[in-house]
């Protein structure tokens, strides 16, 4: 789904850093995408990615010591990184929605939901508390929990966990919010109760028009649900585009490692193709691309620019991979390039 | 050896000392008193204990910085003469002896009761903790008068000088055994379900071996900051049995008998007496729980 | 050690767990005690060299029966024989023997190695705890090999476990396992916690191994993907009980049993294929409050009154393997094939 006016979320050369004894750790190293009005983007990548610091920092609710150190966050046509924590307060949960791993912490256990609904929706919506309570009782019927009106003064522990996640989604979407951010929302979840909650998420998404930055490290699920797909690895967007298309034809040799790896039933059961030796630590990366080390492909390219040279993002089949194995202009390593050497 | 100091000042308590000057100056100040009493037969500038070296003219000397101080009796002396600085130092030895051996005692007894009850549980768990609740309801310092009464009563007469600094190590330490105990147990009921500990049993090691081995080293932390705040608070028991004079025997007297004995010629004027040992005693025990503070929070892994 | 086929035998073997509040509390509110039937009745055999996977969902018991198989729990009833042995007869000195020839791998990377041991004296506990080796040099020789063939240095035997990552751990895991020679590996869910790309090194890695040492695997999970690369039979299990079990092949493209048809439709379609998924209704029973009949009843679309009241016993089933169903039984059931 693209529109051609102005996307909901920009995100534009983002950087997390965190600063401790050792020195300044970069978690998310400079990365750019968009979410359109409506659409489903998957940030997909292994611990360690920066793909749940990345969630975080658009919503504001990043973690001290880790602070955003360069970069902007547009929404709506606002920046929305360099708000005062009043500000920020306003537009989160109004205008940004986030559903979190655990519903177990995500609740207060010691409110019942309804008063947890209500008290969203009266802080966001001016409705009175009558409409509120109405309100919430209609959300609870859309995400599919039976016999709300009753439910709805009963308390978190009363719940089981897939029930527990739907009451958190419908937290998400009281205020009606034009952007929600899932991290991991079904990883906790067992596997029939996380189709579920995927089918509930794609039905909202449409009925509602949310878009969603959806943050997993489940391809299956980003199958599923999304439309576009970012790949992250140690802190940078290796590869991104259409879901098909990153999905059948991987241009990044992280991302075609990753498909690889992922086993599926109905395979022919051999091996498994892996990708050797594992993510880089924080405080670790290599020069040039991050993924250099583990890369086959790595002496395909001329004067070890992989080691040298961090690829920016260039188009390749339909997608746009970070790897300078799609470099068509510049094959000379002398080639005037915006982004220096990062570390 | 030389591995493990090298990961030590590496690491964050060491990085978190060197950034609080306030435990600098507690360390230090602690040393000093440690070293004083280790080496005071050595180094102090009297011996207070040596009958022959006394002389009563020197009795109620004031501070030597006063207008009739003598320059060799520093911090003045007492009433029979003696070096008030010296037996400060020989005091603190007599201390931090009974303070430390009671700590370490009452870690042994607190440790295994403490894994015993954690790893086995049921009835046995059901039983120590009982016991443990019981203790807890008399004051510290009742139970260790109510060990030195009844050791009182049983040991002969002739042999309760010999015997008192041991009778009071024992006292202090089963006084405080209990926070061990707890403490271990609770860290043993959460290590016990972990799958090391599992795997362990599946190897097929017997539950004894596992308790000791495995379980042990990582209940530790937080018992060493017991442990750094107990030895405050055994040399304060130890203090104040002495005042009551059912503590250390007269014949080794410990800052608590210090303070006993200049008590008695506070309001005469000869403030001199009492004053510097509780001094002594005051900045001894506020530097090792400054210490003990400081180490709890440094161990905490979620404040780091 | 003898050569016969079965290795393993699992026979209508139970665990319950008391879960009821202190006595005094029950007393005073007036409640019954509160039995948690962890597993109901659950009949296996592995065969040498092969390996079996268990599935299910939280709280089907599968985790409980590895622990069972291990001797961490005893059984409520029902009887485990490996090897010939029953291990619930026999004296405990000659399990202590038993025990070097099986060995567990646990899901969690992090808390299954001790965190103050060096990792050589992590992976030498079952060669000293058994008297494998009889010098310190034989010993260090050992665990530098056992390191090499999972994959790490023996340099690594110096480190702590914090050192690593989580892939590496769970190699280091492995590596304690194979230390005292087993011809049995219990491996509950050993890459749950890990990366996708990791979790591809470690299957591989056991694979690799079983071929190498011909080692026979139980083979916990509740990822049917990762089941289908590994295992050779899988058994499907539901609230403590067993459904079906049958050949990894037979499985996975013809599912008899409606629960293990479900599972299957709800496996995210990484393939794309647009498949159409008939949403599951309803949530896992509570297990302290299990179905009458029949526990998947609530849930199942074939459901009839004597699903309600009798529980099913497992059959054998002409296409293989063994199902514990009645719509299946009395053919009820229009089974299409998956795709």
């Amino acid at each position: 789904m693209t529109t051609p006016s102005v996307p909901l979320l920009q995100v534009k050369n983002l950087r997390i850093e965190f600063p401790t004894r050792r020195g300044i750790l970069v978690a998310v190293d400079d990365i750019s995408f968009d979410i359109a009005a409506g659409e489903v983007l998957g940030v997909v990548g292994e611990s360690g990615a920066g793909k749940s610091l990345t969630g975080a920092a658009v919503i504001g609710l990043l973690e001290p010591p880790g602070r955003i150190a360069g970069g902007e966050i547009i929404f709506n046509g606002k920046r929305i990184d360099n708000l005062g924590f009043e500000d920020i307060r306003k537009i989160r949960g109004r205008e940004i929605g986030a559903i979190f791993q655990d519903p177990l912490t995500s609740l207060n256990p010691l409110y019942t939901i309804g008063r947890q609904l209500t008290e969203t929706i009266e802080t966001h919506l001016a409705l009175t508390h009558t409409q509120a309570r109405a309100r919430a009782i209609e959300l609870l019927e859309e995400v599919g929990i039976p016999a709300a009106d009753k439910r709805i003064d009963h308390y978190p522990h009363q719940f089981s966990g897939g029930m527990r996640q739907r009451v958190v989604i419908s937290l998400a979407l009281a205020a009606n919010p034009k952007l929600i951010i899932a991290d991991e929302p079904t990883t906790a979840l067992d596997v029939s109760i996380q189709a579920q909650i995927i089918t509930l998420l794609k039905k909202l998404g449409r009925e509602h028009g949310t878009a969603v930055m959806l943050i997993t490290h489940d391809m299956g699920v980003i199958a599923e649900t999304a439309d576009r797909v970012a790949v992250m690895y140690a802190g940078r967007i290796a590869e991104i585009g259409p879901v098909a298309e990153v999905i059948h034809h991987p241009q990044h040799p992280y991302t075609i490692g990753l498909m690889g790896a992922i086993p599926s039933v109905g395979d022919n059961h051999e091996r498994l193709s892996q990708i050797d030796g594992s993510m880089p630590r924080l405080t670790a990366i290599p020069a040039g691309c991050a993924f250099n080390p583990r890369c086959t492909r790595v002496n395909d390219v001329a004067n070890h620019r992989c080691t040298i040279e961090r690829p920016s993002l260039l188009p390749a089949g339909k997608t746009m991979a970070a790897c300078w194995l799609h470099d068509r202009l510049g094959q000379q390593s002398t080639a005037v390039n915006q982004h220096t050497v990062t570390v | 050896m030389v591995d493990l100091m090298r990961r030590f000042f590496d690491g964050d308590v060491w990085h978190s000392f060197k950034r609080n000057p306030l435990v600098i100056v507690a360390t230090v100040a602690a040393l000093i008193c440690l070293l004083a009493a280790a080496f005071a037969p050595w180094i102090a500038p009297h011996n207070p204990f040596d009958l022959k070296t006394l002389n009563l003219l020197d009795a109620f000397s004031p501070p030597a910085w006063t207008a009739a101080g003598k320059s060799e009796f520093l911090l003045g002396t007492d009433d029979q003469g003696r070096d008030v600085l010296s037996t400060i130092m020989h005091g603190s030895r007599v201390s931090l002896v009974v303070g430390i051996c009671a700590v370490f005692l009452s870690m042994v007894i607190g440790i295994t009761l403490g894994l015993i009850s954690g790893y086995v549980g049921g009835a046995l768990d059901a039983f120590i903790m009982r016991v443990a609740d019981i203790q807890l309801s008399f004051p510290a310092i009742l139970i260790a008068l109510l060990i030195d009464g009844v050791a009182r009563a049983v040991i002969a007469k002739e042999n309760h000088d010999q015997v008192a600094v041991y009778v009071l190590i024992f006292a202090i330490a089963a006084s405080g055994w209990v926070q061990y105990a707890r403490t271990v147990r609770g860290s043993t009921l959460v290590e016990r379900n972990k799958e090391y500990v599992q795997a362990a049993r599946v190897i097929g090691r017997r539950s004894l071996a596992i308790m000791f081995s495995h379980v042990l080293p990582n209940v530790m932390g937080p018992v060493m900051v017991l442990a750094t705040l107990h030895v405050g608070t055994a040399i304060i028991t130890e203090a104040t049995l002495s005042f009551l004079g059912v503590g250390v025997p007269p014949t080794q007297p410990s800052l608590g008998t210090l303070i006993r004995v200049g008590n008695d010629f506070l309001f005469s004027g000869e403030w001199w007496i009492t004053v510097f040992p509780g001094l002594a005693l005051v900045i001894l025990v506020l530097s090792i729980n400054i210490i003990g503070d400081w180490l709890r929070d440094a161990l905490n892994p979620k404040l780091r | 050690m003898s050569s016969a086929k079965i290795l393993l035998e699992v026979c209508d073997v139970a665990k319950e767990f008391d879960v009821s509040r202190p006595w005094l509390n029950r007393v005073l509110e007036g409640q019954d005690k509160q039995i948690l039937k962890a597993v109901d009745g659950v009949s296996f055999t592995i065969n040498r060299g092969e390996t079996l996977a268990l599935v299910g969902e939280s709280g089907c018991g599968k985790s409980t029966v590895a622990r069972l198989v291990c001797g961490l729990y005893t059984p409520s009833r029902g009887s485990i024989v490996f090897d010939g042995v029953d291990m619930a007869k026999v004296a405990s000195d000659e399990l202590r023997g038993l025990r070097k020839r099986f060995q567990m791998i646990f899901q969690d990377p992090y808390a299954s190695l001790n965190p103050r041991w060096r990792v050589g004296k992590i992976i030498a506990e079952p060669i000293v705890s058994h008297g494998l080796a009889t010098t310190r040099a034989e010993l260090k020789a050992r665990v530098g090999q056992l390191l090499t063939q999972v994959g790490l240095s023996p340099l690594d035997a110096d480190k702590f476990p914090h050192e690593f990552s989580g892939g590496q751990r769970q190699r280091i895991s492995i590596a304690r396992a194979l230390s005292s020679n087993p011809e049995f590996l219990v491996c509950d869910e050993p890459t749950s916690a890990l990366d996708v790309s990791v979790q591809a090194q470690i299957l591989n890695l056991m694979k690799d191994l079983q071929r190498e040492f011909g080692l026979t695997y139980l083979f916990i999970s509740h990822n049917l993907a990762v089941v289908s690369h590994i295992a050779t039979r899988v058994g499907v299990m539901y609230l403590g009980r067993l459904v079906e079990i049958a050949d990894t092949r037979r499985i996975f493209t013809r599912p008899l049993h409606p629960y293990t048809q479900m599972l299957q439709s709800a496996i995210p379609d990484l393939k794309m294929t647009g498949k159409q998924r008939t949403p599951v209704a309803g949530e896992v029973p509570n297990p302290l409050n299990p179905p009458t009949g029949c526990a998947f009843h609530p849930r199942c679309p074939h459901a009839n009154e004597r699903c309600r009241r009798e529980r099913p016993n497992m059959i054998e089933h002409p296409e293989g393997g063994q199902v514990a169903c009645h719509a299946v039984e009395e053919r009820r059931i229009d089974i299409k094939i998956a795709a």
